[in-house]
């Protein structure tokens, strides 16, 4: 009887924290658990800990509206996100976890014509690097989601869509757990309620951290911590061209399925979709103003209410569960940082934005090679702090956020 | 309300009746170098304690005025008009 409990269980016994690691992450999000996983199962190094200040899982990974997709305006972005669809695809069968991906496709609504000339440029870069979007017109939004209202006596009357098939939705708890598991499976430590305080470098080189557990030495620090990157940057003397905001989110009461595609609208402020339970899951912009503060907000919940039930009245009975707020790294030009810094073997991985979940894959394959091999990936070169000593931004603000 | 600002005009008001810009920056002396001046645009501080940022009464007397505000609590510590806007200075 105690062999076949044994053989389930889902984690390894805890392992001790050691004082000596080839490397450490900060963060145990999707991101920092991610590029653990593949760091172990590809490049076979498993000296390698993560060190998370609360539960794996706590900060953004477990408080985004869990929506994957591709269609981005760049093509730098555009094909790294692709990379990052593909791998979520196979990511249930790889783990051995089911993840519940559902890509029931992806409707980002236009309420003007300069947002149909956008969605217009975005199925164009898509369509030239192979990735499934396309411009539909009112009517075509109608017939991929009848319960839609379309009439003209909403504020803003919906002109078209970029309808993104392989978008979709999927069980953002476990992503993290599925990483987790996979990371302690090949040998990665995965350490809960160990914060870092300090990191310590020796003629510009990372010599190791300083947490509330004691101190590690370690040649290679990869910081995937979300909101609070430039608290951890600073550690290390790194300047960050990063705000800090929360996204905030809010969840009904479960209802029979109704909906199968996600809806997003810029104008709006809102994204809309229906979870496996049957909760409408509706999320938001950030706060116009920077703050570290996790505390959700009335103004937005009246707001993104008014919103959704223009696009769906039917939903005015509805009660909300509950709501919530996230904290996000802002970059100047809505593309993600990533990659080295002037102090040698202190790896950033932050201004994520209100995108960064889905990326999780990709981040964790490319970081991982970046760790292993010392090279950048050609595929997040254009993503290096760099770029901004150099004034070469990647402007994403059209399709990475719904503010524009 | 998500808290509350004091405009140096018109007194307590709600948030949502402001924008601002952020954190107030230094503009770099004369001539500076790409490097400097790309630091100047990009480049922030987002402190987590307090911060003396910028902002705009948009939904009300349009006034730009400055204020200290814990980010990690939102709690403003106080309002100023800008040094050039004071009656005294002009």
């Amino acid at each position: 009887m105690r062999d076949i409990f044994l053989r389930r269980r889902m984690w390894r016994r805890r392992p001790e924290l050691q004082r000596n690691y080839d490397a450490v992450i900060i963060g145990g999000g999707s991101h920092g658990l991610a590029t653990a996983y593949y760091l172990a199962k590809n490049h076979g190094l498993t000296d390698v800990c993560v060190l998370e200040k609360s539960y794996i899982g706590s900060g953004a990974a477990g408080r985004n509206t869990t929506i994957i997709r591709s269609n981005y305006r760049t093509p730098e972005g555009a094909e790294f996100y692709q990379r990052s669809v593909e791998l979520y695809e196979r990511l249930s069968a790889e783990l051995g976890y089911n993840l519940m991906f559902s890509q029931i496709g992806h409707l980002t609504l236009a309420h003007t014509e300069r947002a149909m000339v956008t969605m217009a440029e975005r199925a164009e870069v898509n369509q030239l690097l192979g990735i499934r979007s396309r411009v539909v017109d009112a009517s075509g939004v109608k017939e991929l989601c009848p319960e839609i209202e379309i009439g003209d006596t909403v504020t803003w009357p919906i002109m078209g869509a970029l309808y993104h098939e392989p978008g979709g939705i999927i069980r953002h708890d476990a992503v993290v757990w599925g990483y987790a598991r996979g990371a302690d499976r090949l040998g990665v430590e995965i350490h809960n309620a160990t914060e870092v305080t300090g990191i310590e470098r020796s003629n510009g080189k990372v010599t190791g951290v300083q947490t509330t557990r004691g101190p590690i030495a370690c040649d290679t620090v990869v910081s995937c911590t979300a909101g609070w990157s430039t608290l951890l940057a600073n550690m290390v003397g790194v300047e960050l061209p990063i705000w800090t905001s929360i996204l905030q989110a809010f969840v009904t009461e479960p209802v029979k399925p109704f909906l199968d595609v996600v809806i997003v609208s810029s104008q709006m402020h809102v994204y809309i979709s229906q979870t496996d339970r049957g909760e409408f899951l509706i999320g938001a912009e950030v706060e116009p103003y920077s703050t570290y503060s996790t505390r959700a907000t009335f103004p937005f919940l009246e707001y993104s209410a008014r919103h959704v039930l223009e696009l769906f009245p039917q939903l005015g009975g509805l009660k909300v569960l509950r709501q919530w707020a996230g904290i996000c790294d802002m970059s100047p030009d809505y593309s993600p940082i990533m990659g080295v810094t002037e102090v040698d073997g202190f790896i950033v991985d932050c201004g994520w934005g209100t995108y960064g979940f889905k990326a999780a894959p990709i981040v964790g394959t490319t970081l991982a090679e970046l760790v292993a091999a010392g090279t950048t990936p050609a595929l997040i070169e254009p993503f290096a702090l760099e770029r901004f000593y150099d004034d070469l931004p990647v402007s994403e603000l059209a399709a990475a956020a719904v503010s524009h | 309300m998500t808290f509350l600002l004091l405009c140096p005009n018109c007194g307590p008001r709600a948030v949502e009746e402001f924008i601002t810009t952020g954190e107030v920056t230094v503009r770099p002396t004369a001539a500076p170098s790409r490097r400097e001046l790309s630091r100047y645009i990009y480049f922030r501080t987002n402190a987590a304690g307090s911060q003396r940022e910028w902002w705009y009464h948009r939904h009300g007397c349009e006034l730009w005025f400055l204020a200290e505000r814990d980010t990690r609590t939102n709690e403003v510590l106080g309002t100023e008009l800008p040094p050039a806007t004071r009656p005294e200075a002009g």
